[in-house]
């Protein structure tokens, strides 16, 4: 295990050392794509350079070579989550198109009377391939509200969950606000009336450990990009059975077993899934983003970055009119807040200005900012690479903002 | 003034400011200058939506030139707003419809005119064109 420390880890990740309108840059965006190390860069360059054939379908030396790099990427996917086998692991281009898989398979097999259930707290793409599944099938789209701490409200919880209840599709940490959801006791609900359940992992394995067999999820999700990988990667975790049920998603080279004009039937997991060429250099850097990152005692990250939460909400504290959005009991570290008076949009270009790089908007999220009455956040968050300094740094920058804006 | 002038003036003003937030604590101060279109005339037709901040455009045609007013609820937007208005309002609707807006790169505010921005501005500058064509020759 690698000894963490941030000075080091930071001469991983060369773009960290560039400027922005010749002030350094404080990257404070990595809940919307993480930054990658030197290993990803040169991994992908790698491929090109030497290895790049298509895969799963040449006799030929460079395709069994990049057939056995992408499996082995799957494997150490596959180990990463704990995973019972490695074809409940399927590549896909990221959280959406994860989830878009799962709901078009749903859009088939749900009928009216059934329920979808969601989450106010969701991402758009947790919820808008729900509401077209419903609209497809005709079953109903509920959703479990938020309470003002920015938490999911579980006073009433038995009363989401009934017999016509198909599918629960839940995030583990919300984008917009950080908030860490109790997965497990949803889980449990879902399936205790029959369900099965998806969680959107996008912003919680760069953050904490998730062992699916342990929290005994159907699905799980998450992008490479927001875990130090390229971008266009992504994973669908599903359990075996519930993968087995679900029919194929896109049609094309690789999922099939036999084609005839007279019909076609479908290959095996986890190929029935990965129809298509797919983003070759991108799944095996992936394997390369996920060895750097688990190099490292997570715990010892986790702790760091609350370290950090911690201290920029404290030092947030101390200013004038600021509002933070999201004070669940526990959070990764994301920091949304809004400015009496002062709109996002202005926060942030001025931010920008000075270096600091945030996201500002409804992230979205629009459920979420009409709950709160609010049209956006600024939203600042960390990762293991950020530093006490640059949050000084970001504090300067907005006491000088605020003053412009007052 | 002729739209191409008060655009060179626009371009010297600018010239002597060689830091970020100088030039925003200029852009933030026109902002307060701007033709305020009135509350009542707030109206949903009226609004131009952006992904982040959103601008209200009213027009008014008055001896031969069109008049324009507008508010935004960012006060940034509402700096390039009153730039923009400088240039245009009061100008004839033909002369609107021919006129570039380089100037807008020679300051260094094109990214608040970019397409991929949604903050509302193109949408504006369109709907200033759209304006004015409709207004040629009337
Ligand atoms: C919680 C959550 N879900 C889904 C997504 C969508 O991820 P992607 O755009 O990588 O498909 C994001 C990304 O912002 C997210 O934060």
């Amino acid at each position: 295990m690698r000894k963490f420390d941030v000075n080091t880890v930071r001469k991983d990740f060369p773009l960290l050392a560039r400027q922005v309108y010749g002030k350094p840059l404080v990257y404070f965006d990595n809940g919307a794509t993480a930054q990658k190390p030197q290993v990803v860069i040169d991994r992908i360059n790698q491929f090109y350079k030497e290895e790049n054939a298509n895969i799963h379908r040449g006799v030929h030396h460079l395709s069994q070579v990049g057939t056995d790099l992408y499996e082995e990427s799957r494997k150490t996917i596959q180990g990463f989550l704990n995973a019972k086998f490695s074809e409940e692991i399927i590549f896909t281009k990221g959280t959406t198109d994860s989830i878009n898989l799962v709901a078009f398979g749903y859009s088939k097999m749900l009928k009216p009377g059934d329920e979808v259930l969601i989450t106010e707290m969701e991402h758009h793409s947790n919820i808008v391939p729900w509401q077209m599944a419903c609209e497809y099938s005709g079953a109903t789209c509920k959703y479990i509200p938020l309470n003002e701490k920015g938490e999911l409200d579980l006073s009433q919880i038995d009363s989401h969950f009934n017999s016509n209840t198909k599918v629960v599709a839940v995030t583990h940490v919300s984008n917009s606000l950080g908030t860490i959801n109790p997965i497990e006791k949803l889980i449990e609900k879902a399936h205790k009336v029959g369900a099965r359940i998806l969680i959107d992992g996008a912003q919680s394995l760069q953050h904490f450990k998730v062992d699916v067999q342990a929290l005994d999820v159907d699905f799980y999700v998450f992008s490479g990009h927001k875990l130090f990988g390229p971008t266009g990667t992504g994973i669908l975790y599903g359990k075996k059975e519930a993968l087995d049920q679900l029919p194929p998603y896109q049609g094309g080279g690789d999922m099939i077993k036999e084609v005839k004009m007279s019909g076609t039937t479908y290959n095996e997991l986890p190929h029935k899934f990965e129809a298509g060429t797919p983003n070759i250099a991108g799944g095996i850097a992936l394997k390369t983003a996920i060895d750097y990152f688990d190099s490292f005692d997570i715990q010892e990250l986790q702790k760091y970055e609350q370290e950090l939460l911690e201290y920029a909400e404290s030092e947030i504290k101390k200013l004038e009119g600021i509002r933070i959005i999201g004070e669940a009991d526990e959070k990764v570290s994301v920091l949304s807040f809004v400015v009496d008076g002062a709109h996002h949009f202005d926060v942030g270009t001025l931010l920008d200005k000075q270096g600091i790089a945030v996201r500002t908007g409804h992230h979205c999220t629009q459920p979420v900012m009409d709950y709160f009455g609010i049209n956006g956040t600024v939203r600042a968050s960390f990762a293991f690479y950020n530093t006490k300094e640059e949050i000084d740094q970001f504090i300067q920058a907005l006491k000088r903002a605020l003053t412009m804006l007052g | 003034m002729k739209i191409e002038e008060i655009e060179n003036e626009i371009i010297d003003e600018f010239g002597v400011y060689d830091d970020w937030m100088d030039k925003y604590e200029y852009i933030i101060e026109l902002g307060k200058d701007l033709d305020l279109i009135q509350e009542a005339n707030k109206t949903d037709d009226k609004l131009i939506k952006g992904c982040q901040s959103r601008v209200w455009l009213d027009s008014e045609m008055k001896d031969g030139v069109l008049k324009f007013y507008a508010d935004s609820d960012a006060i940034i937007t509402k700096g390039i707003i009153s730039l923009l208005l400088r240039v245009f309002s009061g100008q004839k609707p033909e002369d609107i419809v021919t006129a570039d807006l380089d100037f807008i790169d020679k300051i260094g505010l094109q990214e608040h005119l970019s397409p991929t921005r949604a903050n509302g501005l193109l949408s504006m500058v369109k709907q200033i064109k759209l304006l004015a064509l409709q207004n040629v020759e009337k």
